[in-house]
């Protein structure tokens, strides 16, 4: 039984319409430009050096709110499908339940994707007018190793979505491991060596198994103008996000497939 | 002899439930071939919308099997060939129907051209086609079952399966249905329906399956029943399933 992309293809098209014409898609859409735009073009005290808080806290909005975007859209997109009955006629077209969830995994991933664009255009335009200069290619690896990681976010969150009922309890359950794991993930090998057995070994199961989401997060390196990564070490560290990423996504397929729907 | 579209061999369906398993549909088979109208009859909760789902590959047998056009039904291919209307409304709301016919029709691989020239011949059908643009959610109930008429003959299907087709619907749609499944019989297509509406029944179909607590408690050629019985179909529905001594209230 093969995978069609065309069915995919056609299913990512409709997740991607749906987030398109979505009000709350552009409100957080809207709300982020005009929030990274306002703070960029304030100008305080006449201090050049403030360039670097004031592109540290666009950066912080950039990434809380594609977070925000891309939890809330993927955590509803299978629960919303059953719950309002989309489901029954979508799976009684020669389509399988593995492409209906890639396919809108997907949708989600390039509406994401898209909208990140747009925020980091923006940024990279006021950081340029700010300091004028450009860091083309670490520019690029900031808004690459990002919409990787965010791959990583959709994937954890439709497997969740396939696990809770509830969009809610979903959405909520994905922000908190998220966070988590950006802010403890790269201190748990060290914690794990104060433990004692057996919650050492746990901690450290935990610590060699959790996407470190942490290592996308290029925001200092932006911030303090420092130079790109080196091509090679980049190319690795997307190839570990798309790894997570399908394993997240496969696992989903698995529990989606075994699902009763009615 | 006309080829068998629709197999059910020994079909069960059992639903765990908190206290014991549920059995839904018992050993059930039958036979659709090419061409008929066959009308699936049952009271609520007798097992009509389970053999739909699984005939839609929606729930696993828990014993037995369904096959359609020589295929099991839980492989994607089998759906090919079929057009599904559902009893209630599900379609995308923030779509309009148009673009809904659009993705459908791109699921069923349809080559772009024709499947353009379907959609407006469909849209023209069930009388969308003045309001193709809008988005679904803006239209009325009955305008949204058409909806639903629309994307069930998109591509144009060999075997149409209706899940109460007429519940709910506005005279136009109902009229619709109708026409729908005299044209569908007309040019040698299969038609497989579950309804409460016995006149309707009697009126289109070939033969009929009366279903009761998940067994086929009759099954035959609609004259055949009519003749055997000597009475209405309502009344013959009636008394396969127990309630022909019911006293008169009032």
């Amino acid at each position: 039984m093969g995978v069609k992309l065309n069915n995919i293809s056609a299913l990512a098209g409709v997740s991607m319409r749906e987030m398109y014409r979505r009000k709350d898609f552009y409100v957080v859409l809207i709300l982020t430009v005009i929030l990274t735009l306002a703070m960029g073009s304030i100008n305080f005290f006449n201090e050049p050096s403030v360039a670097g808080y004031i592109k540290e806290i666009c950066l912080l909005l950039i990434w809380i709110f594609a977070l925000v975007i891309a939890i809330t859209a993927s955590a509803r997109q299978i629960p919303s499908e059953i719950e309002n009955g989309t489901i029954f006629p979508l799976l009684a077209k020669p389509v399988t339940r593995t492409e209906v969830l890639v396919g809108k995994a997907l949708g989600c991933w390039i509406a994401t994707g898209v909208a990140l664009f747009i925020f980091y255009v923006i940024f990279a335009l006021l950081a340029a007018s700010r300091e004028h200069s450009l860091d083309f290619s670490l520019n690029v690896q900031s808004f690459l190793a990002h919409w990787i990681m965010l791959g990583i976010v959709i994937s954890m969150a439709f497997l969740g979505s396939v696990i809770f009922a509830a969009p809610s309890s979903n959405t909520t359950i994905c922000l908190v491991v998220v966070v988590a794991i950006m802010v403890l993930g790269r201190h748990l090998n060290r914690l794990s060596l104060n433990m004692s057995e057996p919650m050492r070994t746990i901690v450290q199961v935990i610590y060699f198994s959790i996407p470190h989401i942490e290592l996308f997060d290029f925001r200092n390196l932006l911030v303090h103008n420092y130079p790109a990564v080196a091509w090679n070490k980049f190319f690795l560290l997307l190839i570990y996000g798309v790894g997570y990423s399908l394993i997240f996504t496969l696992i989903a397929c698995l529990v989606f497939n075994r699902k009763r729907l009615r | 002899m006309a080829e068998t579209v629709i197999k059910i061999e020994h079909l069960r369906v059992e639903y765990p439930s908190e206290s014991e398993k549920k059995v839904a549909v018992k050993d059930l088979s039958l036979e659709v071939k090419q061409g008929e109208v066959f009308g699936f009859l049952g009271p609520n909760g007798a097992g009509k919308t389970t053999t739909i789902n699984v005939l839609l590959g929606y729930v696993k047998p828990t014993a037995g099997k369904a096959i359609i056009f020589g295929v099991d039904v839980q492989e994607p291919i089998a759906r090919h060939r079929i057009g599904y209307l559902p009893e209630l409304t599900y379609y995308y709301k923030f779509l309009t129907a148009e673009e809904l016919l659009r993705f459908y029709a791109k699921l069923f691989q349809i080559p772009k051209e024709i499947a353009e020239e379907r959609i407006d011949k469909v849209l023209k059908l069930v009388e969308l086609e003045n309001a193709k643009s809008r988005l679904i959610k803006t239209y009325s109930k009955g305008m949204q079952q058409r909806v639903g008429l629309a994307q069930a003959i998109i591509n144009d299907p060999d075997l149409l399966i209706l899940d109460e087709p007429t519940s709910g619907l506005d005279p136009i749609g109902k009229m619709k249905v109708r026409q729908i499944i005299h044209k569908l019989k007309s040019e040698g297509k299969t038609v497989f329906f579950s309804s409460h509406e016995l006149g309707e029944v009697e009126t289109v179909s070939d033969r009929v399956a009366i279903l009761n607590e998940g067994e086929i408690k009759e099954e035959g050629n609609v004259r055949d029943l009519l003749n055997k019985y000597k009475c209405g179909l309502e009344e013959i529905f009636l008394k396969v399933i127990g309630y022909e001594d019911l006293p008169v209230i009032g």
